[in-house]
């Protein structure tokens, strides 16, 4: 099944991720700064013979215009459609050729690009790679499929109840804002896009001042730097000004039900969370293990699932935003018990803010979420993934270093004064999509 | 997210979705897992990966849903819920709190043919949960307080993965209709009605047969060596005893004579979707080399945007927005080909299926090129190197070929066998089984609503 759908769930599930939970770690990142002053991070790695090179540009869909809302999507899809001599097959052909996967893909905040190969492979990739950053086609032909491609997968949204949901929490939550609008646009807007229109946008978007680069594998720093000239050295030095502001919050307290004939209700719930650099954010990220992000370990699963078998999952998170943080949750449960299920998660909601954890509860988390740091960055992709994310986010390239100390220094108090700035039921938005029983809309 | 006991098929459908790497692609030349047994009959892999001190350990049962009792569907799956709520040493409810308290993960998984639980977690706290490992495998406790909220829990995932996505009804419909006689006709989460009569005795039943150690394989990936770990596996595992559990053996697939058509509307499905099921051999039923030439072939046919099937139905005839195809060959028994199309606005699903089966006569007919061969190979023997970064995925991978009747030689000569298969198999294996009257063809379309 396309591409598409997947970079749609993929595209959704990076909306709702934290980057919270780190520990003290091993893995020794360098920056490598090119002879024309750009700048990656890298780590070595020749264990396996694989490099790979993540690539960000901060800025993704929430800079379209309006009613462009597909604009960012669709462009960065056409990286992969042909690029110098080659056409689209012929550039799909010449990375299969050597095994070189490439993708490319947008989200609200960032494009991204990534490129990985085998060590012996290299110096094609960074070929292909070139190309397709710097001589993308925009050919009629794969431009039009992929115009087919999208009409698809909005069908296909259209059915799928989560997708449904988060689209109305969105677009009800930030009205009027580019983060209230779908990254892939409207049937209208798809049929009216033109090639000239995806190619001026990553013309102006793809620029150095917001260009990330993580690489992990087998590659050293001297045989990176001279690279980075010769891929990004060409591009724009800087675009034009970001025109988003942080939106406000509209229909807090409201629920909107969405009716479709399921026998399961999906709920999203979610309202204001904080910014990444917020100082309370890992409190935030300690509280949240707490009542909904700790799986098995979390109040929610424990009242919701383990005692009543009301749902097989329901979960919380805290995700920053570049403009603004979110705390959001969801839940799933049978048509008939979808109101006692709400009941409940808002009552634990409200206690948690009310009586704060037990010194159990947060040394529990403390010990989770460093402990568990090293998982998160024991395979190559996951550290690129990681690296990036530390340069999307600011946080310092010594923050691999930082994190788990910045864990264990969230006292009680900090839980405590983040859980009311956050958690308030009634300052939340809920979507429900199903035939909820005993729910009423507002 | 959370994901406990998360019935295979799901993943099935997402390997589709993704395009990851057959199970079976794992070693690179090079690469060798480590092994040893225990008296008691419990097999030990050990895939070393040293780059992080961390630790994932699975242990798989040789028992999946295919393994039920006649009307009893959706018991393996319930007892792998069950397999967290508690033994004479660890209370209900505590098992994943005792591992995250200890900073690792853990979960489990359900197919067909095995059922898998694993911890991750760092290497100086593997002993605890190895202990923990052990002391389920034959000393669980449950009570129907337990149990029953519990049976909830998995109708509700029931619903979640199944009964609210039209598409995986079909599938659920579709393979009952493909397998005749076997098993894997029957969904692995199990049929509503049988699942809403599963009780405590039904699970302890299942496990007391199925859950010891000459029917299990301990996998640990990651920053251990066998001669070092083997201590510690003496220690937690060497006293079990051995339930004599005898080798599966599952009803037979009569010859299938008649291709079989499904037709589902439903008001929820916006977007129509066909597909088509072939009876094939997997792995471990395969003769010589056709399981690996009917990789290749898939690959060629409908892997990615090169494809026969994507350049013909998508790019030129204009037909698809998208195909894709799957070759499930991770199976005990005799497995299945998916092949799936989404047509573009206004293209019937008729249309479609008849330019499919052009591309597909016409493959079998004239066989791949020299060139598709080489591509394909490089794509797949590559994918091998690429699934070593991953310590889950290794251990997986191990996992499954050892639950589904296959060797660990089997797994790492796998790119040698890939590498040897011609262009000749291809074209035999193609013939011998990409046969309409051992296929079912299903219709998903929207409904008035």
């Amino acid at each position: 099944m396309g591409e598409l759908r997947m970079m749609t769930r993929l595209m959704l599930s990076l909306v709702l991720l934290v980057l919270g939970a780190a520990s003290a770690f091993a893995t020794q990142v360098e920056r490598v700064t090119s002879p024309g002053g750009i700048e990656a991070w890298l780590v070595r790695e020749d264990a396996i013979p694989l490099v790979s090179m993540n690539i960000a540009f901060e800025g993704g869909a929430r800079l379209d215009p309006a009613g462009r809302e597909e604009l960012a999507t669709v462009s960065a899809a056409m990286l992969n459609e042909g690029a110098g001599p080659y056409d689209a097959g012929a550039f799909k052909r010449e990375l299969e050729a050597k095994a070189i996967r490439f993708g490319a893909s947008a989200d609200l905040d960032t494009i991204y690009v990534s490129v990985a190969m085998l060590a012996e492979h290299r110096a094609r990739a960074f070929e292909l790679l070139g190309l397709a950053l710097n001589a993308p086609r925009f050919d009629k032909a794969p431009f039009e499929r992929l115009r087919a491609q999208m009409q698809a997968v909005l069908k296909q949204e259209s059915e799928d109840p989560d997708t449904l949901a988060a689209r109305a929490w969105y677009s009800r939550v930030f009205p009027g804002h580019p983060y209230g609008r779908s990254e892939n646009g409207s049937p209208q807007s798809i049929a009216s896009l033109k090639p000239a229109e995806a190619k001026s946008f990553l013309g102006a978007r793809m620029t150095r001042d917001r260009l990330k680069i993580a690489v992990v594998g087998d590659i050293t720093a001297e045989e990176l730097a001279p690279l980075l000239d010769t891929l990004f050295g060409k591009l724009p030095a800087t675009g034009p000004a970001e025109t988003v502001a942080a939106p406000a919050f509209s229909d807090l307290g409201k629920t909107q039900i969405i009716e479709i004939d399921n026998p399961q209700s999906r709920v999203i719930f979610g309202g204001e969370g904080l910014a990444r650099k917020d100082p309370d954010y890992m409190a935030a990220v300690v509280m949240n293990y707490i009542l909904g992000g700790g799986g098995f370990s979390s109040r929610l699963m424990d009242e919701v699932r383990e005692k009543r078998g009301l749902a097989y999952g329901v979960s919380t998170d805290v995700s920053p935003l570049r403009h603004v943080g979110l705390f959001m949750g969801s839940v799933g449960t049978d048509n008939a018990k979808v109101a006692e299920a709400l009941a409940l998660i808002k009552s634990e909601i409200e206690r948690l803010r009310k009586d704060g954890p037990t010194d159990e509860e947060l040394a529990n988390a403390k010990t989770y979420l460093t402990g568990s740091f090293a998982l998160r960055l024991d395979s190559n992709a996951k550290i690129a993934n990681f690296l990036l994310a530390c340069q999307l986010y600011d946080l310092g390239i010594d923050y691999i270093d930082r994190r788990n100390a910045e864990i264990e220094a969230v006292t009680r108090e900090d839980v405590v004064r983040v859980a009311e700035r956050l958690l308030h039921a009634d300052r939340l938005a809920y979507v429900v999509v199903g035939k909820p029983q005993g729910l009423v809309a507002n | 997210m959370l994901k406990m006991g998360w019935a295979i098929a799901a993943l099935a459908a997402l390997v589709a979705l993704v395009g990851v790497v057959p199970v079976a692609a794992v070693a690179e030349k090079g690469f060798k897992a480590e092994t040893f047994k225990l008296e008691n009959g419990m097999t030990v892999i050990v895939l070393p990966d040293h780059r992080v001190p961390v630790v994932t350990q699975m242990v798989w049962y040789r028992v999946g849903s295919a393994d039920e009792t006649k009307g009893k569907s959706g018991i393996a799956h319930f007892l792998e819920h069950l397999m967290f709520k508690g033994t004479d040493d660890i209370p209900p409810g505590e098992f994943s709190k005792r591992v995250a308290r200890l900073g690792g993960q853990d979960n489990a998984f359900t197919s067909n043919d095995y059922t898998a639980y694993y911890e991750r977690i760092a290497k100086d706290r593997l002993d605890e949960v190895m202990g923990m490992e052990a002391d389920r495998m034959r000393d669980l406790r449950l009570t129907d307080e337990i149990v029953l909220p519990e049976r909830d829990v998995i109708l509700e995932e029931r619903n979640q993965s199944i009964d609210n996505d039209p598409q995986r009804q079909m599938t659920e419909q579709l393979l009952a209709a493909l397998y005749l006689a076997h098993p894997y006709g029957i969904p692995i989460i199990g049929w509503r009605h049988e699942m809403e009569g599963l009780t405590r005795e039904d699970a302890i039943a299942f496990y007391g047969v199925h859950y010891a150690p000459d029917n299990a394989i301990l996998v640990l990936a990651g920053d251990v060596t066998a001669d070092e770990i083997r201590p510690m596996v003496e220690k937690h595992f060497a006293d079990l005893k051995p339930s004599g559990v005898s080798l599966r053996v599952r009803p037979k697939e009569p010859p299938q004579l008649a291709a079989r058509r499904l037709a589902m509307s439903d008001a929820r499905v916006q977007q129509p979707q066909m597909t088509r099921l072939y009876l094939v051999p997997s792995y471990a039923t395969a003769k010589g080399s056709e399981a690996h030439a009917l990789e290749l072939a898939c690959d060629i046919l409908g892997g990615g945007e090169t494809s026969r099937l994507y350049e013909a139905l998508v790019e030129r005839q204009k037909l698809a927005t998208a195909v894709s195809i799957y070759y499930d060959g991770d199976a005990y028994d005799e497995t299945a080909i998916w092949l799936s199309a989404t047509p573009r606005e206004g293209v019937p699903l008729e249309k479609l299926e008849a330019a499919m089966d052009k591309v597909i006569a016409d493959f079998i007919a004239k066989g791949p090129t020299a060139e598709e061969m080489a591509r394909s190979k490089t794509v797949l023997r590559a994918a091998a190197i690429f699934g070593r970064d991953s310590q889950f995925n290794m251990a997986r991978i191990y996992g499954t070929a050892l639950t589904t009747g296959q060797s660990i030689e089997d797994v790492e000569a796998w790119p040698d066998r890939i590498e040897g298969a011609t262009v000749e198999e291809v074209k035999a294996a193609l013939a011998a089984y990409v046969k309409a009257e051992r296929s079912v063809t299903g219709y998903l379309t929207p409904a008035a609503q």
